[in-house]
């Protein structure tokens, strides 16, 4: 059964929705406290969410740079220059699909749980009864879930490029006989730690950013249904997945 | 704190007061002209059907919801308007038992327990572990602190719920329907918890509840809410005998009567600031 919604709501709906997700943000921001059980909590999380995408991430990651490998070595073979591969997959690997497709894996694998979880808490009432006991939920919740996602997303992504490396290293070594003394330099002299690397790790991290806030929003304010936590979770994944490819275009054209 | 609350304490001031309460959600009127005096060291029932507004007057209460009219007194300090700040300090006054015990489902029944020891209290862990442990024997479920909430049944969690609520020694409880849906002994260990607890440590209790015969056992006094107005009032005793047809009704579970079968227009959307 589709509700009709008035034109001007829909509009009108996902302004207010924004509204509610950045006074969301502040609320969890002012939380930020550095005590002990608060830095303990985000450790937990930290555990909790990078290690439960630990092994997509690395499977994914290898998989990437044997792909990348194998079309580069493809397309540069016809121009005789296929002993630049390395500097091919690493410079897209390391400024735009690591950062990139760690988010998406991530949104899908740590994103959806988050939301999931928040919204169960919500439907048994959980945040109701922390509430009631003054304990701030934005600040006990999703603060550390947060804080979690912005430090292990870059961790990830350095473990996917990692990988990636590796998947190369495999395939144009391992299988097309490339000479491995020009993989690595190309790779060394081609690449800019500061430029290259860092780059796409504070992308990263705006990406974790994005992924988590709207995954503790989502959660928090999930209707308290097995639907309403459903429908929650998928708009999770949707509409991060979205603004991580927007997002990555903004920061990419403005920062580069 | 605690010291200034038991000296203001007097017992003839009745523990809960509230005057004129009128209660909206947008242009529907949930809660119409309730006046109530809760006597200290009773145990108060609210029953009504499904709607009427008896979650939302324990709401009212706690504080969590405000009034639009009229005004709410907890131990003769005005809840309804009280700062944001002032009510997180004033919620240690109350122990609140939400339906289905709301455990928190990450943490083991002992950190349940602890929780609001930590949060509210800057004890040593040794003192902790000793209040934990009482409280969980006291309910009768000494040696089950290191399970999680999903390896209770649904009586043993209300139980651990009940433990959690009253580790901060509260004043006044709150049940939200503590015996809805358990077996016949579990609803007879609840309800003796709750009136040996309530005689125990001097305290108030609320009970939302659905069972007209443990409402029966349980309670000194009893509200009927129903369309937004209290319907009959009057310890069990009496009002099981009454020949007020509303209150006839609802405790001999009629269908024809003054009570409508209420129906539910759809709620507001759901708001997260609200
Ligand atoms: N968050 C909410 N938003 C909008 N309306 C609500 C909300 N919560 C409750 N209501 C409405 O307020 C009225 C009273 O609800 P309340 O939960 O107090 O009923 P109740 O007496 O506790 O019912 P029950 O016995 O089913 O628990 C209902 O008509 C309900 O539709
Ligand atoms: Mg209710």
């Amino acid at each position: 059964m589709q509700e009709h919604i008035p034109f001007i709501q829909r509009i009108t709906g996902p302004v207010n929705q924004a509204g509610q997700c950045l006074i969301f943000l502040f609320r969890m921001l002012a939380g930020i406290r550095f005590s002990g059980s608060q830095i303990l909590a985000v450790l937990q999380q930290t555990y909790l969410i990078g290690a439960r995408s630990l092994v997509i991430i690395m499977i994914c990651g290898f998989f990437v740079g044997m792909v990348l490998s194998l079309q580069a070595i493809n397309a540069l073979e016809q121009f005789g220059a296929s002993d630049q591969v390395s500097l091919l997959v690493g410079k897209s690997l390391f400024r735009e699909l690591g950062p990139v497709l760690t988010a998406l894996l991530f949104a899908g694998r740590a994103g959806t749980s988050i939301t999931a979880e928040i919204g169960l808490m919500r439907a048994t009432n959980q945040i109701e009864a922390m509430e009631l006991m003054a304990i701030d939920p934005i600040q006990r919740i999703a603060l550390p879930r947060f804080a979690a996602s912005v430090i292990s997303v870059p961790l990830l992504t350095a473990l996917f490029n990692a990988m990636a490396i590796l998947g190369s290293i495999v395939f144009s070594i391992g299988v097309m006989d490339l000479d491995s003394g020009i993989f690595w330099s190309k790779l060394q002299t081609g690449i800019y730690f500061e430029k290259d690397f860092i780059g796409g790790v504070w992308k990263s991290a705006v990406f974790g950013g994005t992924i988590s806030l709207i995954a503790v929003y989502f959660g928090y304010s999930a209707k308290p249904t097995g639907a309403g936590v459903g429908t929650a979770t998928t708009n999770t994944v949707v509409l991060s997945s979205v603004l991580v490819l927007i997002f990555d275009f903004i920061m990419t054209s403005f920062l580069t | 704190m605690e010291d200034s609350i038991t000296n203001r304490l007097d017992s003839s001031e009745p523990a809960i007061r509230i005057r004129d309460l009128v209660f909206k959600r947008g242009r529907k009127t949930i809660l119409d002209g309730i006046n109530m005096d809760i006597p200290r060291g009773s145990i108060v029932a609210f029953m009504g059907p499904s709607g009427a507004g008896k979650t939302t007057i324990l709401r009212l209460i706690s504080g969590q919801l405000r009034p639009n009219e009229g005004t709410v007194e907890v131990n003769g300090q005005l809840i309804s308007s009280m700062s944001d700040r002032e009510l997180r300090l004033f919620r240690r006054t109350f122990g609140v038992l939400l339906q289905d015990g709301a455990l928190f489902t990450d943490l083991t029944v002992f950190e349940n327990i602890a929780t609001p020891l930590r949060e509210h209290t800057s004890l040593p862990e040794t003192l902790i572990r000793r209040l934990v442990m009482s409280k969980l024997s006291a309910v009768g479920l000494g040696g089950i602190e290191e399970r999680m909430p999903h390896e209770l049944s649904g009586g043993m969690a209300r139980r651990v719920a009940f433990a959690r609520a009253v580790v901060l020694d509260p004043d006044i409880m709150l049940y939200d329907e503590p015996m809805t849906g358990l077996d016949p002994i579990a609803v007879s260990t609840i309800r003796t918890l709750m009136r040996d607890t309530n005689d125990a440590l001097g305290l108030t209790s609320l009970v939302v509840t659905h069972n007209v015969n443990q409402m029966s056992l349980l309670v000194d006094y009893c509200y009927i809410i129903a369309s937004s107005k209290i319907a009959g009032e009057g310890p069990p005793a009496e009002l099981s005998i009454s020949t007020d047809p509303g209150v006839d009704q609802f405790m001999n579970g009629k269908v024809e009567g003054p009570i409508p079968f209420h129906y539910e227009p759809p709620g507001e959307p759901w708001g997260l600031l609200d």
